[in-house]
């Protein structure tokens, strides 16, 4: 061990300053990171799911109809059409 | 290999045997990170020169390796999705490209911090910091150029061919700026180049740099998918995929 | 009437007369890069300071800087008007390759925009009390630079000419690139001031110029085809 007690630690010999910023930056940021990656998925097979059920209720009500065949929209970008 | 290349053609393929790599990448980076972090922040001895803000490069370095080695694999990417017109190819280069972002901005902030307490000041052009600074441009450019086209197509090739534009000048940018770098300030240490550091130093550097590589590698499977899930939204397998989760 | 020649040659040099024809009939655009690269250099007195002895210090690289910015500002110029009008479509249904058609039209802009720069920058090295004996290598490494700029950010400009604000996503794309020859022109010329290096810093800025000519001619291709195509 390094550190001989838990305040010791902490105080990083006085750096504490400069040393928990830059672990808590990149801890913060490596967090963010992977909590956004899972709510980008979480939120693209909601909207997928929705979408199969429009479809349904309206192949129910107009046995007919054509589902819609529209990609998916991500939160912010344009859409785009594959080729 | 051959056969390999043509199943990645199939971004249904891809998205099911991801599913099987993922959690062992993800269980790595968990348990290497943690190990690296005990290691290096209450184990490692502290520099003699630099005392207990040496401790940074336990972030610093494998944040900085990992910018540079995501713009490499992009590139790489972008490669394979020009010659061999593989989608997933792109999809991966697309969801590396901010990765690698944030991986160059973690190691200038480091960077910078630690440049506090050892040169008494928050910013410094030396020949590391300034490469890290030109590499974070050159990633915004291919981001920005990706979404600046109203095809996906245009934009992805063009971000392929920057990308393979961006690498071959990055060892050349390297280059220019130590010589410059030494021209200026024949006289400074930079903050990692140390002759000799100890075992117990480097150790834990390593396993930080390892789990760092495994986040990169779960992180980027698992944002592929989501792409996957994104492009391919009109297929059947992705429909029956949705309705089959909770 | 004979027949149309083919041929390679046939069509560089045919490129070569078209564009050099065109550019010199837009004196506009062959001046503009000249007196934007004046008023930058003129800029930096007024911002900074008068005193001789400081701008000397820092006459090599704001030269360069300001070189630099000219160039890239006349980037614009290399496609877009032909984009507008259709004529680039047609080079690319060339049958000769458009790697070479592509070279020639960076050799025209070159020769009308990077090399009047270096031919200017010691009249500007003056006002800027640039000390003697770096005059030529100010000259010389502009003309070598900026050849490599304009092979360099025809890359860029090829990628963003189909679009709509491409301008400033051309700034951000290309600097970081140049960014190398920067440091070997600025660096050659005050080796001049301080009386060795010249020679090397002379040939890395060649050698860069080699390794562009051998490799942006097919990326600047290959851009022109995703920007016509997109």
């Amino acid at each position: 061990m390094a550190f001989s007690s838990l305040n010791e630690f902490f105080a990083m010999g006085g750096h504490a300053v400069y040393v928990w910023a830059a672990w808590g930056v990149t801890a913060l940021l490596m967090l963010v990171i992977v909590w956004h990656a899972r709510q980008e998925r979480r939120q693209l097979l909601h909207t997928v799911k929705r979408r199969v059920r429009r479809e349904h209720a309206q192949r129910q009500s107009s046995p007919h109809a054509q589902p819609l065949q529209e990609p998916v929209t991500s939160a912010q970008k344009d859409v785009h059409h594959d080729a | 290999m051959w056969a390999f290349i043509n199943k990645l053609r199939s971004p249904k393929w891809f998205y099911a045997i991801s599913a099987k790599l993922q959690p062992f990448f993800w269980v790595a980076a968990t348990l290497l990170l943690l190990v690296g972090t005990v290691w290096g922040l209450v184990f490692a001895p502290a520099d003699y020169q630099q005392g207990n803000s040496f401790r940074i490069i336990y972030v610093h370095v494998p944040a900085a390796f990992l910018a540079q080695s995501i713009f490499v694999s992009m590139a790489v990417s972008g490669l394979v999705f020009m010659v061999w017109k593989i989608k997933v190819a792109d999809m991966a280069a697309t969801v590396m490209a901010p990765l690698g972002a944030a991986m160059t901005f973690v190691a200038l902030f480091s960077g910078a911090v630690w440049g506090v307490p050892t040169w008494g000041t928050w910013w410094m052009w030396d020949a590391r910091l300034t490469s890290m600074l030109i590499l974070l441009f050159l990633y915004l450019g291919v981001i920005a150029l990706r979404g600046a086209f109203s095809s996906r197509d245009s934009g992805s090739r063009a971000a392929s061919v920057l990308a393979m534009v961006g690498v071959i000048n990055i060892p050349i940018i390297k280059y220019s700026v130590d010589w410059w770098y030494t021209l200026h300030q024949p006289a400074t240490f930079t903050i990692t180049g140390r002759a000799a550091m100890t075992m117990d130093m480097w150790a834990p550097l390593l396993i930080m740099v390892l789990g760092f590589y495994s986040f990169f590698i779960a992180l980027t499977l698992m944002r592929t998918r989501s792409e996957i899930l994104r492009r391919e939204a009109n297929k059947r397998w992705v429909r029956e995929l949705a309705e089959e989760t909770n | 009437m004979h027949a149309p020649q083919g041929g390679l040659m046939v069509a560089i040099k045919a490129t070569l007369k078209r564009d050099l024809t065109l550019m010199l009939r837009r004196r506009g655009e062959v001046l503009n890069p000249l007196v934007f690269f004046a008023l930058v250099i003129t800029l930096f007195p007024i911002g900074i300071s008068p005193d001789p002895e400081l701008l000397a210090s820092i006459a090599p690289g704001l030269l360069w800087v300001a070189a630099l910015l000219a160039a890239l500002l006349s980037l614009d110029s290399l496609f877009r008007s032909d984009y507008d009008d259709g004529s680039l479509e047609q080079l690319l249904l060339a049958p000769q390759p458009l790697a070479a058609l592509g070279l020639a039209k960076v050799a025209v802009h070159w020769l009308l925009t990077g090399l009047p720069l270096a031919l200017m920058a010691p009249l500007l090295g003056i006002m800027l009390s640039l000390p003697a004996g770096s005059y030529a290598v100010l000259a010389l490494s502009l003309a070598l630079g900026t050849a490599s700029l304009s092979l360099i950010g025809a890359i860029g400009a090829a990628l963003t000419v189909g679009l709509a604000r491409g301008g400033v996503l051309l700034s951000l794309l290309v600097l970081p690139l140049y960014i190398p020859v920067l440091i070997f022109g600025a660096g050659a010329v005050q080796a001049a001031i301080f009386g060795d290096g010249i020679a090397a810093h002379l040939a890395i800025l060649g050698a860069l110029l080699a390794l562009a000519l051998m490799l942006a001619p097919w990326a600047i291709a290959a851009s022109l085809r995703i920007s016509i195509n997109g």
